[in-house]
């Protein structure tokens, strides 16, 4: 299984000079399973660009959202499968207690918001409410779970070739709770990335931003690293950037974070274009960093 | 241990910011959590009980009814909110575990996620006092 990702940045894209290292798209994770099938996790931004690499390519592509706000979906209109004949796409999202998926899709995929409505996609669309339980799409055994985000949002546990992926980029496992982390089975999130070795999470604020944005669904860099600790994952992933922070920003708040602690797995700036291969019989994690 | 579902860690979480005691159970009735104010009221910390059957909490404040008869568990409010499926309210008295006899009226209702999962229930309590 290898894991590429497409867009790392948090609530709206934030393209330019000052952002070009982590890269500015919003939330799109590819993974590849050893047999070629393609699980795209969001559909932010970023999801063009990974559309326009899939071009040639014909098997079907599973895109699975964690939750429908902007960020997550605005690349959905620019994503080159939908607009190819006969390629089959399955879109999966979280289960809402008003409206299907296609309603709350079609919001935004019709005019005036977007040109082209959801039912005039040249490809073999089908839609999904995501099952709250382990399920399978091809390869990849998947479980899903609503985690503490506003609204309908799931996370995801991905298994495939032997090794496991939690993503959960819009996570606020901290709301509430006196001191992070709680005891585990009052942890939201936990039992999707306990002992992941890749967990995507969420680390958008620093300590003195997340006390201004209490509530807001995301987390500081500092309930990151006590969640990734917790659950014992061997590698965590920084995600959904916050938009007003630069490179040099992301930079400093994580060396801030490192300094003087020793963490019991690898840390990764989420980065646009990055690569992390777990075929590695050990499981050890590489990086290619392919930008 | 199961991790508990994200709609009773956000209702505990709830819980624990508020002035109002509040007592969740799961969906067999099991003591999941009870907040600061409640633990003023039943007279002993959350920390020091933890989770619990109902089989334990339903009796040990010796509830009885408004008129002074024993009051079954299974007739709490929480219990036939679970039972029913159904808000329920009524007035008890309870002899807190630091020995205070309480008049409480308590509302429970039941916590329901999404796709029809039963997740537990809520009481609320208020203590009655002479006007």
């Amino acid at each position: 299984m290898r894991l590429t990702l497409w867009g790392t940045r948090g609530s709206v894209a934030a393209a330019g000079p000052e952002t070009v290292r982590y890269g500015g798209n919003t939330s799109c994770v590819e993974v590849r399973a050893a047999d070629g099938s393609v699980l795209v996790l969001d559909a932010g931004t970023g999801v063009r660009r990974l559309g326009a690499a899939l071009r040639g390519e014909t098997g079907r592509v599973d895109v699975v959202l964690t939750h429908l706000h902007m960020d997550h979906i605005q690349g959905l209109g620019f994503f080159a499968p939908f607009f190819e004949q006969d390629r089959e796409v399955h879109v999966w999202g979280p289960p809402s207690t008003t409206q299907a998926l296609r309603e709350r899709l079609t919001r935004y995929l019709s005019p005036p918001l977007f040109p082209v409505r959801l039912r005039e996609l040249p490809c073999r669309l089908i839609l999904h409410d995501v099952p709250l339980e382990w399920f399978e799409i091809g390869p990849f055994r998947v479980n899903a779970a609503l985690v503490c985000h506003p609204g309908p949002t799931v996370g995801y546990r991905i298994a495939a070739d032997g090794a496991t992926i939690a993503y959960l980029p819009d996570h606020e496992p901290a709301l509430g709770i006196g001191s992070m982390p709680a005891a585990p089975d009052w942890i939201s999130g936990f039992d999707l990335a306990t002992d992941a070795d890749v967990l995507i999470h969420d680390a958008q604020y620093s300590v003195a931003e997340y006390v201004e944005h209490v509530g807001w669904g995301h987390s500081a860099l500092t309930h990151t690293l006590a969640f990734a600790t917790a659950t014992d994952v061997r590698c965590l992933v920084t995600f959904h950037h916050d938009p007003e922070h630069d490179d040099d920003t992301l930079t400093r708040l994580l060396e801030e974070a490192r300094a003087g602690a020793a963490f019991p797995f690898e840390i990764v700036p989420g980065t646009e274009g990055l690569s992390i291969d777990l075929s590695d019989p050990a499981r050890s994690v590489s990086i290619a960093g392919a930008r | 241990m199961a991790q508990k579902a994200v709609e009773l860690i956000l209702m505990r979480q709830l819980a624990s910011c508020l002035a109002v005691p509040v007592f969740l159970v799961d969906p067999e009735g099991t003591l999941l959590y009870y907040n600061e104010p409640a633990e003023r009221l039943l007279g002993r910390r959350y920390d020091e009980t933890g989770e619990m059957p109902a089989s334990e909490w339903g009796t040990m404040f010796t509830p009885t009814a408004e008129d002074g008869s024993p009051l079954p568990a299974d007739e709490l409010a929480l219990s036939v909110a679970l039972r029913k499926w159904h808000p329920a309210h009524r007035g008890l008295i309870i002899r807190s575990l630091d020995g205070v006899t309480r008049r409480l009226a308590v509302t429970a209702f039941p916590l329901e996620g999404q796709g029809g999962r039963r997740l537990g229930a809520v009481a609320i309590f208020w203590e009655e006092r002479p006007s």
